[in-house]
């Protein structure tokens, strides 16, 4: 169990340096985050003085950071400057919606992405794998938000397949569990697919090579010398196999969908932790804006875990290093 | 050409991938270059009752919008930004990636350890947010920050990847026989690693440029990065948001133009990867 400690202890030290970085990174800049609040509001500077003090901002160094780690793992960062009302608070409201959209992009990636990359490999050199191939490029190269707005002037303002805004529709309140059910469904599809698809192809550009690697294996010919059908030969056999080194990605992708999902939830105006990053942003409301970055850096810090404690358990060499 | 810029665009010159990236970005260039030029002064306003959000078509090639301004001059004038800001802060980026991957390859030990703990931390920061933070105390952030910032923020998957590669080599025999010698260890670095490494620090180099365009498009439609007026492919589809469903020729275009720009730049990323490294192809 000694690799267990030690891994996660690894966890816990970078979150615990990443903490202090961001911290950096907020006393660092020129003025601080007050600064701004003399002309802009037109308080006094007594006023201001108040607030420093709220904030902890009047303290030593060393005593503003311990109230920041402490302030940070209570999800206690503040109050808000536009809402007014405390971060943790405005953020575990806002968490469900995030949960819900990140965790199908996810599974999307995990189903569609693994899927077309089998294909790729078995259409290795031909046209579909060309195809593919310039896809994936195409989709690196796209700034989420832009194919958000497109797909919704395609498939949400000209055609009128699917909504475009929020989450649910406010009619809809009252009707059925079944309707509304249907309802969040087709809110979901355009952020969830301009979510997925950089990390869709990511995925099948990795599962690719896996597969790639994998169907060249001397136990697939000996598969198919068995006479075993082509399905379950790149099925039980070869991708069995090719699976293992993709799901290293997963570390890869949750970063990939944090980032993505501040610019997807604005587009689509989907009430999720990315939509508020954006809109804090934009607002300048530091607070709110360093509690999201704590949040999505404890996300990131967590993922790189499970990934790699999922690879202890599956592979026990590596619990070695 | 010769030189080690002539010889990396002859090694991507020589795959189809690479030529076909090489070609795009160089018509791409040739827009962001002369086309403020030749085109109307992007600032420019025409009469706002009858010039503005006119559909593209005769006198303005990609239409006017909402402020009556020609949408291709903003174009070439954000392409151009956005290359430059690339090439800059993706320049800056592995320099310092280079840098600090080769001390912490060569000296190995504890300044080895306490380096890769630190990078382990700063890439658990998402990129983006770190960059929120930081500009979100400027209320206009000056073009030479944005650059500082943004190559800042963009080394440490390259001080990684040099600082693997420099362990690797370190054990190598050539290596050891100028340690025999007496090489000292900053000699080691530039004279013996660095060039060994250069072949994957051209590859991050390259997509990196890619990445800042993204970030840079991103940021400025969040209203954080390039502000208005300089026009910025970013921030003309955040300023044309509130017409995009009627007149979506102000949002298509600027899009268009970071798709395609930083699609080059990639295809001659995956070029020189797969000059240099068979394997990966």
């Amino acid at each position: 169990m000694r690799w267990l400690a030690v891994r996660v202890g690894q966890a816990l030290l970078t979150a615990l340096l990443a903490l202090a970085l961001l911290f950096f990174v907020m006393r660092l800049v020129p003025g601080d985050p007050l600064a701004s609040l003399d002309d802009e509001r037109m308080m006094s500077p007594e006023q201001v003085e108040a607030l420093r003090a709220r904030y902890g901002l009047d303290q030593p160094p060393a005593r503003q950071f311990a109230l920041f780690v402490r302030g940070a793992l209570r999800g206690d960062l503040g109050t808000s400057y536009q809402y007014g009302r405390p971060v943790g608070q405005l953020v575990r409201e806002r968490l469900p919606a995030t949960l819900l959209l990140g965790g199908s992009a996810l599974l999307v990636t995990f189903t569609v992405g693994l899927w077309l990359g089998v294909v790729q490999a078995r259409a290795r050199g031909r046209t579909a794998d060309h195809a593919l191939t310039v896809a994936s490029l195409a989709a690196h190269a796209m700034p989420a938000f832009w194919l958000g707005l497109m797909l919704a002037l395609l498939l949400g303002v000209k055609l009128r397949w699917l909504p475009v805004a929020g989450m649910s529709d406010p009619a809809l309140i009252d009707a059925a569990t079944g309707a509304r059910v249907v309802d969040w469904a087709r809110h979901l599809v355009l952020p969830v697919v301009t979510l997925a698809l950089v990390s869709v192809a990511a995925a099948m550009r990795y599962q690719r090579t896996a597969m790639i690697e994998a169907l060249a294996q001397p136990y697939v010919q000996a598969a198919r010398a068995r006479g075993l059908t082509e399905r379950v030969v790149v099925w039980r056999h070869a991708w069995r196999n090719a699976l293992f080194p993709v799901l290293t990605l997963f570390g890869l992708w949750l970063p990939i969908i944090v980032v993505g999902s501040v610019f997807v939830e604005q587009v689509f105006a989907w009430p999720g932790i990315g939509s508020l990053a954006a809109g804090a942003a934009s607002a300048r409301d530091y607070p709110l804006l360093m509690a999201t970055s704590v949040l999505a850096t404890f996300a990131v810090v967590l993922g790189g875990l499970v990934t790699d404690l999922a690879h202890m358990v599956l592979d026990p060499r590596l619990r070695r290093a | 050409m010769t030189g080690p810029l002539g010889a990396t665009l002859r090694m991507a010159w020589a795959k189809p991938v690479g030529r076909a990236g090489l070609l795009l970005l160089g018509a791409l260039a040739l827009v962001a270059v002369f086309g403020p030029m030749a085109l109307p002064d992007p600032a420019v306003q025409g009469d706002l009752l009858t010039e503005s959000l006119r559909p593209p078509g005769d006198g303005h090639l990609l239409g006017t919008d909402q402020l009556s301004r020609d949408v291709l001059a903003r174009v070439a004038s954000g392409l151009r930004l956005s290359l430059l800001l690339g090439v800059l802060a993706a320049l800056l980026a592995v320099t310092l990636g280079t840098l600090v991957g080769l001390v912490a390859g060569t000296w190995g030990g504890a300044i080895d350890a306490v380096l890769m703990r630190i990078v382990d931390a700063l890439l658990a920061i998402p990129r983006l947010f770190v960059l929120l933070l930081a500009l979100a105390v400027w209320d206009r952030v000056p073009l030479p920050a944005l650059v500082l910032l943004l190559g800042l923020t963009g080394w440490y998957g390259t001080s990684r990847l040099v600082r693997g590669e420099a362990r690797r080599l370190h054990r190598e025999e050539f290596v050891r026989a100028a340690e025999a010698l007496g090489s000292g260890r900053w000699r080691i670095a530039f004279r013996h690693l660095l060039p060994n490494v250069a072949g994957p620090v051209l590859v991050a180099a390259t997509l990196g440029i890619g990445d800042v365009m993204l970030l840079e498009a991103g940021l400025s439609f969040l209203g954080l990065g390039v502000r208005p007026p300089t026009p910025s492919l970013g921030g003309m589809i955040q300023e044309s948001r509130s017409v995009f469903a009627t007149a979506p020729w102000t949002s298509i275009f600027p899009g268009l133009a970071i798709v395609l720009a930083v699609l080059a730049v990639n295809l001659v990323g995956d070029a020189l990867r797969e000059a240099l490294d068979p394997r990966s192809a």
